[in-house]
C-alpha cells in the first residue's frame, strides 16, 4: 500500500503543484450555477479550477500540460460509472472519484485533504455545471464474481482473444495493440490503450471488480466501449465478462511494485548472463523505478511514455551485467505511430517556444547514468545528466541503429561518447510485444579511468535511469527522467562469511541449553513441596 | 439536455427485412419510409401533400479517394476486391455529389407532432465501413446497428447535444439504440478502425433525404409552405434555400457544392 500510495504520488506529486500554482491565481466562478451552494462553489474555485477550469470546462490554468486532459464538467462525459455507457453517473461514482482520484493520470485523491462535507458539497457543485442532471440516472445491476481461479484465468485469457481486447491492449497486455496507435479520447486527444500490466495505473481502480465495472459501463469520452450489450443479447454471460475481468487482473501482480533505493548486484561464479533472454535473469532480483516527465529544463515534457523500469544486475568479479526491463508500445522509429505523434504535440502545449518534429525519425533509448567515479560520501553530481563541474558517466542505448555507448554528459544534451576502441560496453536488446530488455555489460575495471567508472564491489554506487519513446516525440530534454538511486556490487564470499555466523550460533545455542538445563534443575527441586501441598489440598 | 434512451437490445429478424425493404435505393428518405409502419396517424394531408425534389450538383476539382489500408483486417480486405476508398467526398460518375443530407431545417408548422416510424433504421459495419454513410432517424425511432464482419468494432456517437454511446461488438450481432435529441449530425467512429466514419442527422420529422449514386433527393408527403431546405455536406459545408410549394406541387431545387 505505501508503495503504491509512493507511485501515484510520483506520477500526480507534480500536477497537484501545478493545480495549487493555478488555484492560486484562479478569479472567482463569475455566473452562479443553478442549485449550487456556496460551500462547494467555495471549494471548487480553491481546488478544483486550477485544471478543471471556473466554468468547469476542463480549461484551467493547469489543463495544457496535462494529458489525459481534466474533465470537461459541461459536458457531463465520465469515465468511472456505475451506469450503463452514455448515461450520466451517480452521485457516488462523481464522490468515488473525488474520493480516490484517478491512478494514471493527474487526479490526486481529495479523501486526506477535504472534509467529507466539502467533498459531498463540490460533487453537487459539478454536477450543476451540466443540465444533463436533472433526470436521475440507474445504476447497472452487477453480478457477482463465480471466483474460479487458475481455470477462471485460462477461460477468461481465451475469451480475451475471442472478443478481441488485443487489438487496442495486445497480444500480452502491454497496450501495444496495432489500434492504439490511432486512438484519440473524444476531444481528438490522444489516448493511451492501457497498459493492463500495471493495474496500479488504471484510472477505474486495481481490483478485478473495478475492471469488471469497467468492462460493463466502458469508459465514456475514450475509446473503451461498454460490453453490456453482449450480455443483454445472450453472446457471452455475466460470468464470462468476470472472467475476462480476473484474466485482466492476472496480469498485473498481486501488489504494486515497491519502490526501493539500492540495487543489489548480486556476486555470481562463471559467466554472466549471454543475454537479455537468458535464464539466469529469472533469478535475479528486480528492482522497479518510477520515471516521470522531465519538467526542468526546456523544452519540458509532460507526457512522458515510460513510466517506470525493472532494473537487474549481476557480477562476476570482473564485469557488471545490467539487464533493464520497461514498457513502450513502439519500437520507434516506426511509421505506423507518426499519426500520435502529431497529434500528441497538438495535444501538448508545453513545447516552451520549441517546435516539435514529428516527421523525421526517432529511436528509443536509454540512459543508465553514474557519477564518473565512486564518490567518497553523499555527494553526487546534479543528477540530470550532470554539469561542467561535475560531469557523469554515461551509459546511452539507443534501438535504431540497435548500439550502447559510453561517455561522459556535462549537463543535459551534452552527451560526448568516447571514442571508438575505448568504448568497452557491450549491449543487446530484445523488443518483445511492448517490452524492451536491454542488457548492458561492462568490465569492472578498465584502463580508461579518467573517462570511466571502476565499479568496486562493496560500495553504494549512485545509479540513475531516463528513457525516451521516439515515437511519442521524445529526443533530448522531452524524456523520462529517474532520480539517483544506488546500485552494490556483493563482494565475494570468504570462508569466514560464513564459518564465524556457525560458530556463533552454535556457542549461544550451547550457552542457552547450559542455562535451561540448570533452571530446571532448580525448578524441580523447589517444586516438590508445592506438589506435596496440592495433592494435600485434594 | 436530453439523453439516450436505451432500446431493446436485439432487433427481432423480422425488423430486419422491414429496414433493408426501406433502406434500398439512392434516395432513402424518412417521408418515403416507414409511414406504413407508423403507430399514430400521419398529420398531413396526403391528397395535397407537396413534394421537393432536386440534384446536388459538384464542380471544380474532383478530390482523389483516399485508399483505405486494410491489411491489419484481411476479412474486412477480401470484401473490397477492387480495394476500399474513405468517403468524406464522392463524386458520382455523372458529377453529381453523393452522401449530401437535405432536410427540412425550419418551416414546418409548430403544432405538427410526426408518428415515429416502428421500422428500425439500419447501419451496418461491413467490410469495415459503415452502411449507409450517412442517413436520417427520427427522435426516438430504433437504430439497429449490426455487425457483418464477425470481428471487433466497437461503435461509437459522439454527438454534442445528445448523449454518446460506445458499444462493444466483437462478433457477429445486433444491438439497438435511439435518440433523444434533434442533433445535425452525430458523428459514428469505430476506434479499432480509425478510417470508419459515419454521419447521422436526428430530426422530430421525416422531411429528410440522403442522395445517392445520382446525387438526387426526394422529400414527399410536405403540408404546402415555404421551407428553408438545408444540404449538409461532412466537407463541403451546409447550404441552405427557401422553397415555397403549393398543394400538390413538386418543386425541383438545384444544390452545387464547389471542390477545392
Amino acid at each position: 500500500m505505501r508503495s503504491r500510495r509512493a507511485l501515484a504520488g510520483a506520477a500526480a506529486g507534480l500536477a497537484a503543484g501545478l493545480a495549487l500554482l493555478a488555484a492560486a491565481a484562479a478569479p472567482r466562478h463569475q455566473q452562479p450555477a443553478t442549485q449550487a451552494d456556496d460551500e462547494g462553489r467555495r471549494v471548487y474555485d480553491k481546488w478544483c479550477a486550477g485544471c478543471h477550469g471556473e466554468d468547469g470546462r476542463g480549461d484551467g490554468p493547469g489543463a495544457g500540460p496535462v494529458l489525459p486532459k481534466p474533465r470537461d464538467f459541461t459536458r457531463a462525459l465520465y469515465q468511472v460509472r456505475t451506469t450503463a455507457t452514455g448515461e450520466i453517473p451517480t452521485d457516488a461514482d462523481i464522490r468515488h472519484v473525488v474520493d480516490e482520484g484517478m491512478p494514471g493520470t493527474s487526479m490526486p485523491a481529495w479523501k486526506t485533504t477535504l472534509s467529507g462535507g466539502e467533498r459531498e458539497a463540490v460533487v453537487r457543485y459539478l454536477k450543476s455545471f451540466s443540465s444533463a442532471f436533472a433526470t436521475a440516472p440507474t445504476a447497472l445491476r452487477f453480478g457477482r464474481n463465480p471466483g474460479g481461479g487458475r481455470a477462471a484465468v485460462d477461460s477468461g485469457g481465451a475469451l480475451y482473444r475471442r472478443i478481441e481486447c488485443w487489438k487496442c491492449h495486445g497480444e500480452a497486455g502491454r497496450g501495444d495493440g496495432r489500434s492504439a496507435p490511432t486512438l484519440k479520447d473524444d476531444f481528438g486527444n490522444p489516448i493511451r490503450a492501457t497498459d493492463l500490466t500495471q493495474n496500479w495505473t488504471f484510472n477505474g481502480g486495481a481490483s478485478v471488480e473495478d475492471i469488471y465495472r469497467v468492462l460493463r459501463t466502458g469508459l465514456d469520452g475514450t475509446p473503451m466501449p461498454s460490453f453490456s450489450d453482449l450480455i443483454e443479447g445472450n453472446i457471452i454471460t455475466d460470468d464470462d465478462l468476470w472472467r475476462v475481468a480476473t484474466y485482466v487482473r492476472s496480469l498485473s501482480p498481486e501488489e504494486p511494485p515497491r519502490v526501493r533505493d539500492v540495487v543489489s548486484a548480486a556476486r555470481i561464479e562463471g559467466s554472466l548472463p549471454a543475454g537479455p533472454d537468458d535464464s539466469a535473469w529469472a533469478r535475479a532480483d528486480g528492482y522497479y523505478f518510477p520515471l516521470v516527465g522531465q519538467v526542468i529544463v526546456k523544452p519540458r515534457w509532460f507526457a512522458p511514455t515510460v513510466s517506470g523500469v525493472w532494473v537487474q544486475a549481476l557480477h562476476n568479479g570482473q564485469a557488471l551485467a545490467l539487464r533493464v526491463t520497461w514498457h513502450d508500445p513502439s519500437q520507434s522509429p516506426d511509421t505506423s505511430w507518426n499519426v500520435w505523434r502529431g497529434r500528441i504535440t497538438r495535444s501538448m502545449t508545453s513545447d516552451d517556444s520549441v517546435p516539435a518534429d514529428t516527421t523525421s525519425p526517432l529511436p528509443d533509448r536509454l540512459a543508465v547514468q553514474f557519477p564518473a567515479r565512486v564518490p567518497r560520501g553523499m555527494e553526487r553530481p546534479y543528477f540530470l545528466m550532470g554539469s561542467a563541474e561535475q560531469p557523469v558517466y554515461l551509459w546511452q542505448w539507443e534501438s535504431e541503429p540497435r548500439a550502447a555507448a559510453e561517455g561522459l554528459a556535462r549537463g543535459v544534451g551534452q552527451f560526448e561518447p568516447l571514442a571508438g576502441a575505448a568504448d568497452t560496453l557491450a549491449s543487446a536488446a530484445v523488443y518483445d510485444h511492448g517490452e524492451w530488455r536491454v542488457q548492458l555489460v561492462r568490465a569492472l575495471a578498465t584502463a580508461d579511468s579518467a573517462n570511466q567508472l571502476q565499479f568496486v564491489p562493496g560500495r553504494a554506487i549512485p545509479m540513475a535511469i531516463f528513457a525516451w519513446d521516439g515515437s511519442n516525440g521524445e529526443t533530448g530534454t522531452r524524456m523520462s527522467v529517474g532520480s539517483w538511486v544506488a546500485i552494490y556490487l556483493g563482494e565475494p564470499a570468504r570462508a569466514g562469511t560464513y564459518l564465524w555466523p556457525l560458530l556463533a550460533m552454535l556457542s549461544t545455542g550451547g550457552l542457552g541449553l547450559v542455562v535451561i538445563v540448570r533452571a530446571q534443575r532448580s525448578a524441580g527441586s523447589s517444586k516438590q513441596p508445592s506438589d506435596t501441598a496440592d495433592s494435600e489440598a485434594v | 439536455m436530453s439523453g439516450w434512451r436505451r432500446a431493446s437490445a436485439k432487433i427481432a429478424f423480422g425488423a430486419w427485412v422491414v429496414a433493408a425493404g426501406c433502406g434500398k435505393g439512392g434516395e432513402s428518405g424518412g417521408a418515403e419510409g416507414g409511414a406504413a409502419a407508423a403507430a399514430t396517424a400521419f398529420p398531413v394531408d396526403t391528397t395535397t401533400a407537396a413534394t421537393i425534389t432536386g440534384r446536388i450538383a459538384f464542380t471544380g476539382t474532383k478530390p482523389a479517394m483516399q485508399r483505405i489500408d486494410m491489411s491489419e483486417e484481411a476479412t474486412c480486405a477480401q470484401k473490397h476486391p477492387d480495394g476500399a476508398f474513405t468517403e468524406s467526398v464522392v463524386v458520382n460518375d455523372d458529377g453529381t455529389l453523393r452522401n449530401v443530407f437535405i432536410y427540412v431545417k425550419s418551416g414546418l408548422p409548430a403544432n405538427l407532432t410526426f408518428p415515429v416510424p416502428s421500422a428500425p433504421v439500419e447501419i451496418d459495419q461491413d467490410g469495415c465501413v459503415y452502411l449507409p454513410h450517412v442517413f436520417g432517424i427520427q427522435v426516438g425511432q430504433t437504430l439497429s446497428i449490426r455487425n457483418s464482419d464477425g470481428l471487433l468494432h466497437n461503435i461509437k456517437a459522439v454527438p454534442t447535444t445528445n448523449r454518446p454511446f460506445n458499444i462493444s461488438q466483437p462478433m457477429n450481432m445486433t444491438t439497438a439504440r435511439t435518440f433523444a435529441s434533434s442533433e445535425i449530425m452525430v458523428p459514428l467512429q469505430c476506434n479499432v478502425h480509425s478510417w470508419m466514419s459515419a454521419f447521422v442527422g436526428v430530426l422530430p420529422h421525416p422531411y429528410f433525404s440522403v442522395s445517392g449514386a445520382d446525387g438526387a433527393f426526394r422529400i414527399g408527403r410536405l403540408p404546402p409552405g415555404t421551407y428553408e431546405i438545408e444540404a449538409w455536406h461532412e466537407r463541403l459545408g451546409p447550404q441552405t434555400q427557401t422553397v415555397t410549394v403549393g398543394a400538390s406541387e413538386t418543386k425541383d431545387v438545384a444544390f452545387t457544392f464547389r471542390g477545392s
